[in-house]
């Protein structure tokens, strides 16, 4: 028995010095080759003229503080903020009653505080927050925006504008249209005939024709048709239009979903002696809409933008409200518009934005495939 | 194919025309105040923001020219201008808006044109603004007149009448032009801006709003001619001629008080005049008001909380205003303009 000699590697020699640290990373990702070099040259140039043009618009050359147009006048202008700032009671709030915005904050709070936790996937008491965003939320909302009851100064929806109304149309539209999509997706891959054909009916004509079309429909021409002093609210025309239009889309992102599980899901959930509504909701749709996130969130943003085509039937959007606050004549001034379009299109990127990130994530957490 | 397509067309024109008048039909002589009265406030259709017509402060309230004719209408009726409520209307669903019934009557800078009064179900009641197109064109050019403007080179949009009324104008005084013409307003009035082209040509109240965007607004002026008739008045559903008098004498009652020269500055003190036309105007003779189904202090009550004539001009779009507008054709007759009030007598 010899006694082994353990075998001792010698340490690692350091990487060679042009492939660690700042210079090493600058070396290998931006100038590995002639082409790479060029590109990054070129990229830079453009960052660096679209950044400068950028910071002096909007911090250099612009204006923070003033009363009126007057203080946007300088002869080398950019933003003029305090329009923005003049204006974002009504951007956010639209000509709701000043006195009565609390409770706006009020129904926004309490949104937040039910959506956070269920966002959160670790948060406890998924069902009794389900039930709270779902069950009572609608109805306090409801009752705190219009008012008339217990109390509370009835707020008419022609007052609602700007944020509010984005978010109300977008939020009404998004909730809605996800079990109506589900439905009408399962309903045309029904075996029933007349359900299979009402449910491509019904998508097929919302998929034809244009959103601006269903809203000025339901604005202009139901009333025509309508008895007389039966009227409908305006807003409301518009959520059952929105909803109705955005669900004809889910409805085929869903069917995406269900048409990519192989029919083995279907038999192994039929063999188990699951019913039609079991397996489904069991077996078939977490898979399915699993599989079809990035569509569904693909469609909340997009309906998220359409909000603004309510404009066209007489209803103030944040979009809407900014443009229509442009015709104050106090405010007219060469930058006015591009601030208040540069405002908007920041508000709606943050929440788009948002979306999109949180689809990323909850495609990671529920992705089951192995790295 | 085509054919097929214009037969769907009429069929759907046709099947509209009919709501319309059966709906034209439920608003008899005398129900719309009566509605207004039940309803206690009136409903007025304005633009989706005209600077000067129709247009919201930094609260949210609205102002403008248009919107005091809703709020004399008001008062009018209520006594009060604070009992109206503004429905924003795009320039599509206008008519339908008034012709459903979810306005009582439309003050939205709406052209009074022989079409839109013969053939929409809609009357219109007056002009409240007399409006036409105009050119605009650097101060320092040192131009007077629009008829200096040969070989001019106008900016404008593209395929309107504005482009085919600036044409017929240059034809007809025998001058020679260049048009550039532009798909939306702000191209235009950037490029007019930029010095792409010598004037920019669009209707004189619209000049006056662009100018806010250029620059430097006092560098340019808005021409005196007006080249194209564009009276901008309120209009009311066909058929209830009551209530086509209520909104039709509340414009008369504010230019008839410009010119007998009662404001709500002093209408107090004019209560004490011996005039009988001030008299008769402020409700103090005659039984007007109760003519029109109205309390007959009902002029009294548009001076005195929307003013005459003069004050709503000038305090929406006059001097004083960012906008500027010079009174010229919108000047009582006596001063040379077109405003000119039938008297109540």
């Amino acid at each position: 028995m010899s006694s082994a000699t353990h075998w001792t590697p010698k340490p690692p020699r350091p990487a060679p010095v042009h492939t660690v640290g700042v210079r090493g990373w600058i070396r290998t990702n931006l100038f590995a080759t002639p082409s790479d070099t060029l590109l990054t040259l070129v990229a830079m140039a453009v960052l660096y003229l679209t950044i400068d043009t950028l910071v002096h618009w909007a911090y250099i050359d612009a204006t923070f503080s003033g009363a009126n147009r007057d203080a946007c006048l300088k002869a080398v202008q950019g933003a003029c903020w305090p329009f923005v700032d003049a204006k974002l009671g009504q951007f956010i709030y639209g000509r709701y009653p000043e006195l009565e915005r609390w409770r706006v904050d009020l129904v926004f709070a309490s949104g937040v505080i039910g959506l956070i936790p269920l966002l959160i996937p670790a948060a406890p008491f998924k069902r009794a927050n389900v039930i709270y965003l779902l069950g009572f939320f609608p109805v306090f909302a409801f009752i705190m925006l219009t008012g008339g009851r217990f109390g509370l100064e009835p707020v008419e929806t022609t007052d609602w504008g700007g944020l509010l109304v984005t978010l109300v149309v977008a939020i009404t539209g998004i909730v809605a249209s996800l079990p109506l999509g589900i439905l009408l997706a399962l309903g045309r891959r029904s075996q029933m005939p007349i359900v299979r054909s009402l449910c491509i009916g019904f998508i097929e004509i919302f998929r034809g024709v244009p959103l601006i079309t269903v809203l000025f429909m339901a604005s202009v021409m139901l009333p025509l048709f309508l008895p007389d002093g039966v009227n409908f609210d305006k807003l409301m025309r518009c959520l059952i239009g929105v909803a109705l239009f955005s669900s004809a889309y889910m409805a085929e992102v869903v069917r995406g979903g269900l048409q990519a599980i192989p029919k083995g899901q279907y038999e192994a959930a039929a063999a188990l002696g699951l019913g039609y509504w079991k397996s489904m909701r069991l077996i078939i749709l977490p898979q399915a809409l699993k599989l079809v996130i990035p569509g569904i969130v693909n469609t909340f943003i997009g309906l998220f933008k359409d909000t603004t085509l309510v404009l066209i039937v007489g209803l103030f959007d944040l979009l809407g409200i900014v443009q229509f606050h442009f015709t104050d004549a106090s405010w007219a001034t060469p930058e006015t518009h591009i601030t208040g379009y540069a405002f908007a299109a920041f508000v709606f990127w943050v929440f788009c934005f948002a979306m999109s990130r949180y689809s990323i994530f909850m495609e990671n957490r529920l992705s089951t495939e192995r790295d | 194919m085509k054919k097929l397509v214009e037969m769907c067309v009429q069929r759907v024109a046709l099947v509209f025309a009919v709501c319309v008048s059966t709906l034209n039909f439920s608003f008899a002589a005398g129900e719309t105040l009566a509605v207004v009265q039940e309803r206690g406030y009136v409903k007025c259709g304005v633009s989706q923001g005209l600077p000067g017509f129709s247009n919201p402060d930094d609260r949210g309230n609205w102002n403008g020219i248009d919107v005091d004719l809703c709020r004399a209408v008001a008062a009018a009726v209520f006594g009060s201008d604070e009992n109206v409520k503004f429905t924003p209307l795009s320039a599509k669903e206008r008519f339908t808006a008034l012709q459903s019934g979810e306005v009582d009557l439309l003050a939205r800078n709406t052209t009074w044109s022989m079409h839109r009064d013969t053939a929409l179900g809609v009357d219109f009641t007056g002009v409240n603004y007399y409006d036409g197109q105009g050119f605009m064109v650097l101060a320092e050019l040192g131009i007077k007149s629009a008829l200096e403007l040969d070989g001019a080179s106008l900016c404008t949009n593209l395929g309107t009448t504005t482009e085919l009324n600036a044409a017929d104008y240059f034809r007809t005084n025998g001058m020679t032009y260049e048009i550039v013409a532009f798909e939306k307003a702000d191209e235009a009035v950037s490029a007019y801006n930029a010095g792409r082209c010598d004037a920019y040509t669009t209707d004189q109240s619209a000049l006056y709003a662009q100018r806010l965007k250029l620059t430097d607004p006092k560098a340019h002026i808005v021409l005196p001619e007006i080249i194209s008739k564009e009276p901008l008045g309120p209009v009311v559903r066909q058929g209830d001629d009551q209530w086509g008098d209520i909104v039709q004498w509340s414009h008369h009652a504010m230019v008839n008080a410009e010119e007998l020269g009662v404001s709500s500055a002093n209408i107090e003190a004019m209560k004490t005049s011996k005039n009988p036309n001030i008299r008769r105007l402020l409700g103090l003779d005659g039984t007007f008001g109760d003519n029109m189904g109205i309390p007959n202090d009902w002029s009294y009550h548009i001076i005195r909380t929307v003013g005459n004539y003069a004050e709503t001009f000038e305090r929406n779009v006059g001097k004083d205003t960012p906008l500027g507008i010079a009174r010229g054709v919108n000047a009582l007759w006596k001063d040379g303009g077109l405003q000119y009030a039938p008297p109540i007598r």
